[in-house]
């Protein structure tokens, strides 16, 4: 058989794509549809928080930061409850990482504040001495892209029934409603009402300033991201 | 007319081989640095502060692991195909005009892919997906090479003169249709320009923007199925096609054993697919395909130990020539290190032992005695036997080429073995507890106890690039001052003729 397929370059490549196909079918398909639902007190993000999640990826924060902790009692005891399947049910793409060069992020807005996050990207080895973090200053003068985030959140609805606007459940049996624009000028005025609830936290005047102003610095979004993870 | 060799035309090969070194360059620079980046955290901004949103750790990573693979290793793939492919098939590119068209056409919608991958990773734009960091027009782009790719193998396949496909071809048909799968299903997104806000606006935002079409535990499920297997169909299967054609033809030695690279070609086909759920151990997916991935990937040492074994057996009784050619030095010491990845690996996948190993340095180790003592060397040496044949000129230096293969070996051993220590110091430090059952250490002691390791590592990196400069600047002679020659001057006792 083999011989008679080596003649045959076209069965050959059937027989190879057949070979390799069935083992992702068998693995991914069983479980996609039970994967992809949310547990309870799971909400999608808001416009603010998506946008500070793409500075998040757009820096690769993820190439160091894992969002994913293990059942093991170290882990339990330094970041918290580990990972659940359904908390994920937003998360496009997901950021689990591979690599913890630092600390597992999954559940950092329990035990980190806005003003901490402030000063540590500001300037990380003053906060955690010792520290290999680069600095990220320019966060601080980047406008975040709010228009983009708010494309995606579309985007989400549209084609994922990603629940805007709608209640979703609680783990206190109340309802979250999370709310999207109905406009780009709807989606910046909720963004810039949640930054500004975060810059009143925060010490850096030019940030501040600028919020008044109207505009949202990178580092504002991302804290906002920050602070979502629970 | 029936006994004229073949003339084989190489212009499709030299392009590759050029970019092949450039981008190892590249990849292999980019790498050293943020190597010592994380050794001296001050490197971060060492081009200035201006300049540090570019040049520092997160966003120079993934153009270096991306550099590497689809640059140096994708190049070093294809120069070798657009080479051998000829040569065991029994016929000239020049043969087809079409082929020959198509050739170039993917080399230069490579050349321009790689220069917009390159720009828009600086600049920020990542779907974050490991080795998947391209956004969707980038996506469409590695589509269309790749197919163009197929045209040419199956094109060069349909008007071969020799019917029955020698090995190699076997494993270039697998890459050609492994990566085309996984590359598919791995990045469906939606660009975020599709969607149109309830006030009627459309086109919002930035339109290289996309979301994943798989969310959070299916997404990661995925890409790790991709993750792995583009490990397999990039760093694997097209290298062991490269093996087993250069090592037979540069030692004059028949394979060993045609049942044995026929078990496997097959036992690999069907079993790397099952190994990704060990990059997922201990993670959200169901526990079933955690254990499924972990068993695969222990089975996996099989058909991989097939391959290096063959090869190993292949210089059987000509041992000597391990002495006496560097090239040679180069490709069984890459069957050794393929052997020891491969079985370093699936070790990492048990579960108990991931559970220490993962998330820390050990990972990246086991990643770069697979990439470079391996995938590198294979490639180098694949380059350094065409380039006699391709450019009608002897190599420059065999004293330089043996001086870089201890340099580079020397830079690869101090690479894993600093990356071992650390990763499981690191690893055993995390679940470390006091008497009491607190945590023994908080995560910054487990950072900083790394300093020294991340030090060696980045001299091992560094030794290896030196390495790549010395096999650039041997190439280049080679093309500019090495002696002229013909092919039939040249040793070639192969027992596969031309």
């Amino acid at each position: 058989m083999f011989h008679w397929l080596e003649k045959h370059p076209f069965f050959f490549a059937v027989g190879v794509f057949v070979t390799i196909a069935f083992a992702g079918l068998i693995e991914i398909l069983p479980n996609f549809a039970e994967a992809s639902r949310p547990v309870i007190g799971t909400k999608p993000y808001s416009t603010l928080e998506l946008a500070g999640r793409n500075v998040y990826i757009k820096n690769s924060c993820n190439a160091c930061h894992s969002q994913l902790i293990r059942p093991f009692k170290a882990e339990t005891d330094r970041y918290g409850h580990y990972s659940l399947s359904g908390e994920y049910a937003y998360d496009r793409p997901f950021l689990w990482g591979s690599k913890r060069t630092g600390p597992d992020l999954m559940r950092v807005g329990n035990y980190r504040t806005t003003d901490w996050h402030e000063n540590h990207m500001k300037d990380p080895e003053a906060v955690v001495p010792g520290s290999i973090m680069p600095a990220y200053p320019w966060m601080f003068t980047n406008k975040a892209d709010i228009d983009t985030a708010y494309a995606e959140q579309l985007t989400v609805a549209q084609f994922f029934s990603v629940p805007y606007n709608k209640p979703v459940p609680m783990k206190d049996g109340s309802t979250e409603i999370v709310k999207m624009g109905n406009s780009v000028a709807e989606a910046h005025a909720l963004a810039l009402e949640e930054a500004k609830a975060v810059a009143a936290d925060m010490k850096d005047q030019d940030v501040k300033d600028a919020v008044a102003r109207g505009e949202i610095p990178e580092i504002v979004a991302l804290i906002a991201y920050l602070n979502s993870l629970k | 007319m029936e006994n004229r060799p073949l003339e084989y035309d190489y212009t499709v090969a030299k392009m590759f081989m050029l970019t092949t070194i450039l981008l190892g360059i590249v990849g292999m620079s980019i790498g050293v640095f943020i190597a010592f980046e994380l050794a001296f955290p001050g490197l971060n901004t060492v081009f200035g502060e201006g300049l540090a949103e570019y040049t520092n750790f997160s966003r120079l990573r993934p153009l270096h692991t991306d550099a590497v693979a689809y640059g140096f290793t994708i190049s070093g793939i294809f120069a070798t195909w657009f080479y051998v492919g000829q040569r065991v098939l029994k016929v000239s590119m020049a043969e087809s005009k079409f082929l020959m068209f198509v050739g170039k056409l993917q080399f230069w919608l490579y050349v321009v892919g790689v220069a917009a991958a390159v720009v828009s990773l600086f600049l920020g734009y990542s779907t974050s997906k490991e080795y998947a960091e391209f956004e969707w027009p980038i996506d469409i782009a590695i589509v269309v090479i790749w197919v163009l790719w197929g045209v040419s193998i199956f094109g060069l396949i349909g008007i071969r003169r020799e019917k029955s496909l020698y090995i190699s071809v076997w494993y270039y048909i697998a890459a050609f249709l492994g990566v085309a799968m996984l590359y598919l299903f791995n990045n469906m997104e939606v660009p975020t320009m599709l969607a149109t806000s309830p006030a009627g606006e459309s086109a919002i935002g930035d339109w290289l923007h996309s979301v994943s079409m798989y969310a959070g535990t299916n997404d990661a499920l995925v890409q790790w199925w991709f993750g792995h297997n583009a490990v397999a169909f990039l760093f694997t299967v097209p290298i062991i096609a490269m093996i087993y054609y250069f090592l037979p033809k540069e030692s004059g030695q028949a394979i060993y054993s045609y049942k044995l690279s026929l078990l496997s070609f097959w036992g690999l086909m069907f079993v790397y697919l099952w190994a990704g759920g060990h990059h997922l151990l201990y993670s959200t997916v169901p526990d079933w395909m955690q254990t499924m991935g972990s068993i695969f990937s222990v089975i996996l040492i099989l058909p991989s130990w097939g391959s290096a074994i063959n090869m190993l057996l292949t210089m059987k009784g000509e041992w000597q020539q391990v002495a006496a050619s560097p090239l040679i030095k180069f490709m069984v010491l890459g069957s050794t290190f393929y052997m020891f990845s491969t079985l370093e690996g699936p070790i990492q996948a048990i579960k108990s032992v991931n559970a220490i190993a993962h998330f820390t340095d050990w990972i990246v180790g086991h990643v770069h005695d697979g990439v470079l003592g391996w995938v590198g060397f294979m490639i180098m040496a694949a380059l350094y036997h065409m380039s006699p044949r391709v450019f009608k000129r002897e190599i420059y230096s065999k004293s330089l080429m043996a001086a870089q293969f201890w340099i580079q070996t020397l830079g690869v051993v101090l690479y894993f073995t600093s990356m071992w220590i650390a990763g499981i110091t690191q690893g055993m430090m995390w679940r470390a507890h006091d008497e009491f059952g607190n945590l023994a250490y908080s995560f910054i002691d487990t950072v900083t106890v790394l300093h020294p390791y991340y030090a060696i590592r980045g001299v091992g990196g560094l030794l290896y690039l030196v390495g790549f400069f010395m096999f650039a600047y041997n190439i280049y002679k080679t093309m500019t001052a090495g002696r002229a020659v013909e092919e039939s001057e040249l040793a070639n006792k192969s027992p596969m003729g031309a």
